[in-house]
């Protein structure tokens, strides 16, 4: 299948994206406001032309223990979910995590906490970017802001799981699972064969040939010098993606002396705002962090040298503006504005929060 | 004729079978999994199929079967070795899948995922160690805890005004269409050990014939849980545990 | 008319001293050692009356711990 133009809604592509990837199995949840993803999985039926598997499981926790055995397996193998049922798959990613297997986890976040709300939010940044289950962990979390990214980031984030053989997340929000863009999906990938697994994941569960030592897949330890050497492992594999993974869009930032620093949807409101301020003439620009971790310390850094203040624009009560903070040093007055319980701002409550907070740069 | 004249390998007709690794089991001594370790690596070897097995192991006493059957294993979180095993064996149908789960893993915390799984008909094999108690967390309350049965959150018995009632998975299982074999059988005696070694071949078997799910449940000691000599365990289990827990066949559509 | 007789080896280190293979014994050959231990100080298991094993193999088959290889021959009268 070479690429091919469609207009879907952000979950219809991850869907088909996932198919195209030449993903081995899809296990999912019904859940608002990304059911769409495990229905389109279902109408197009691929383990009639891929042999993906598409399974609809009896919960999230199930779902993701069957990414975790399917994993195991050196599949390619995702799941899907939004925030309430993220939290569930908690325990299930941790263990995967610390079994330093590849997967995709998609959350799709809709407000909080407790059982929220139905409209979007991007309140899981924390869980997302901090561990969210227990132990010391992390997952490399993108952060899509079109559907075309919906698309892209499924083959990205399944290629950096395998690469550092840990779980990855695309952290996106209600706002881009829900809408609906123009599209260019991916040319397709065939299926990883069985030899090819056999090649690539010499860990891989498969049935234990006779000239190899049996494979175990498993987080348990209770050689404390070995456990911490695992720990040790795991924490030298995320300073290398660290080093080598972050990700970022800029906008209109070389000249900027305001910064605005946006993921997801907000930043698509943010660029407008900053279009819009921008004919006033007043030099604004955009960090975008596409990769929310590795958090992109390293480009926030730079332009926070140059410029005179930021605004942190997030769905939530202000969560990546510590990371923004961490990042910049303190160096220059940083603030953060959000809409809570589903609300998405409009462009003038984004441009008059930052007017609010930064008077000066009317002048 | 001399003792040392009959051992003569030419002459050997027991022996442990060659997938179960010497390294010594962490089990309490008598305890019933070393037995079916031992039968799960017999029938593996007799069936061909020790390329082609992948186990799940729980959490609980058997958490470290990988160390001692010598075939690819995935270790779960507690409870959850079904819904891993659904996905290995659909994304492999080639393997024989099964998965050895305690009573707090199975009936327990994993009640969920082991009746969804059989209910779908996952064509994987659940073994099922039944001793009426957590064993490796120090002899608590577990969901077939008898009644009157006294563990170390029950020090006064177990009282179904307090805790419920003992649950019986297997008859639970076979009501649903999803399964083929359900059977119950134990290891206490050499008589008992051949049988649960047939039903184990049968459930394995089933597996790779595309008929669904079985389980095979054995009725199981835990003499250190139990406070009692393995031998009187056994005696106890026949006399207590085999009433709520009748050993046979509850559902084989099979034969 | 032929006879059988039977003989086992335990593997001491292995074994636990769980006494089961004693029970299962048909004939009364095995016993626990009543003072030696092994190096994981249990009482493991011995053949008392060998001359009585007739290699049913019922002890190793109820041994937890794999520690018993059974031998049998059939022997004219």
């Amino acid at each position: 299948m070479n690429e091919e133009v469609k207009l879907l809604k952000g979950n219809e592509a991850i869907a088909l994206a996932a198919i195209r990837y030449g993903a081995d199995g899809y296990f999912g949840y019904p859940i608002t406001p990304q059911s769409e993803i495990l229905e389109t999985l279902e109408a197009e039926m691929p383990w009639e032309t891929t042999g993906m598997v598409v399974l609809q499981a009896e919960s999230e926790v199930a779902a993701i223990n069957m990414v975790y055995g399917g994993a195991s397996c050196g599949k390619a193998v995702m799941t899907s979910s939004s925030s309430p049922g993220v939290s569930l798959k908690q325990e299930g990613i941790s263990f995967i995590a610390a079994s330093e297997l590849p997967a995709l986890v998609v959350n799709v976040m809709r407000g909080g906490p407790g059982l929220g709300t139905i409209h979007p939010s991007q309140a899981d940044y924390f869980q997302a970017t901090k561990g969210g289950g227990h132990g010391d962990y992390h997952l490399i979390v993108l952060a899509p802001k079109t559907v075309q990214e919906m698309a892209d980031f499924v083959y990205l984030g399944f290629d950096l799981a395998f690469k550092y053989r840990t779980p990855a997340m695309i952290l996106a929000d209600g706002i881009v699972g829900q809408m609906m863009e123009k599209v260019v999906l991916p040319p397709a990938r065939p299926r990883r064969t069985k030899e090819q697994i056999a090649e690539q994941c010499p860990w891989a569960i498969t049935g234990k040939p006779a000239s190899r030592k049996q494979n175990i897949i498993t987080s348990l330890e209770l050689d404390t010098a070995v456990m911490e050497e695992n720990n040790n492992r795991f924490q030298r594999t995320y300073r290398l993606i660290e080093q080598n993974e972050q990700r970022c869009e800029e906008y209109l930032t070389e000249d900027a002396e305001y910064l605005f620093v946006a993921f997801g949807s907000m930043a698509r409101i943010c660029q407008k705002v900053i279009d819009d301020m921008r004919e006033q003439g007043i030099k604004v620009g955009l960090v975008r962090p596409i990769t929310l971790w590795p958090f992109p310390t390293e480009a926030i850094n730079r332009v926070s040298q140059r410029v005179k203040g930021m605004l942190v624009v997030e769905l939530n009560a202000g969560q990546m503006i510590e990371d923004v903070k961490l990042a910049s040093q303190c160096r220059v007055p940083t603030y953060h504005f959000g809409r809570l319980g589903g609300i998405v701002p409009n462009l003038g409550e984004i441009s008059d929060a930052f007017f609010n907070f930064f008077p000066d740069a009317k002048k | 004729m001399n003792i040392n004249d009959i051992i003569k390998p030419e002459n050997l007709v027991y022996a442990k079978p060659r997938l179960l690794k010497d390294n010594h089991m962490h089990y309490c001594p008598g305890c019933s999994h070393g037995v079916v370790h031992k039968l799960v690596a017999e029938v593996l070897e007799e069936m061909g199929m020790e390329e082609k097995a992948i186990g799940v192991a729980p959490v609980g006493c058997a958490v470290f079967a990988y160390n001692y059957v010598d075939i690819d294993w995935i270790e779960a979180a507690h409870g959850r070795a079904p819904a891993i095993a659904t996905a290995v064996k659909r994304l492999n149908p080639e393997n024989l899948v099964f998965t050895y789960q305690g009573d707090g893993d199975l009936a327990a915390i994993g009640t969920c995922e082991t009746i969804h799984a059989a209910n779908r008909g996952e064509n994987i094999a659940i073994i099922f160690i039944n001793n009426g108690i957590y064993g490796m967390t120090g002899g608590q309350m577990a969901p077939t805890t008898l009644e009157g049965m006294k563990t170390s959150t029950t020090p006064y018995g177990r009282r179904v005004d307090l805790n419920g009632h003992p649950l019986a998975i297997a008859p639970l299982l076979a009501q649903l269409d999803g399964t083929c074999y359900i059977t119950r059988q134990a290891v206490h005696t050499p008589i008992a050990v051949r049988k649960a070694k047939a039903a184990i071949r049968q459930a394995f078997e089933n597996s790779m014939n595309g008929l669904g799910t079985s389980m095979v449940e054995i009725v199981s000691t835990c003499n250190s849980g139990w406070k009692m000599t393995p031998a009187q365990s056994n005696a106890w289990m026949e006399e207590n545990m085999f009433k709520k827990y009748p050993l046979g066949d509850i559902k084989n559509t099979v034969k | 008319m032929a006879k059988i007789l039977g003989a086992v080896t335990i593997n001491q280190e292995r074994c636990k001293g769980c006494d089961l293979c004693v029970v299962a014994c048909p004939k009364d050959v095995l016993l626990l050692q009543p003072k030696e231990v092994n190096n994981r100080g249990y009482h493991f298991a011995f053949m008392k009356n060998p001359d009585d094993c007739i290699g049913c193999a019922a002890c190793a088959t109820v041994c937890p711990d794999g520690c018993i290889e059974v031998y049998r021959v059939k022997v004219p009268d």
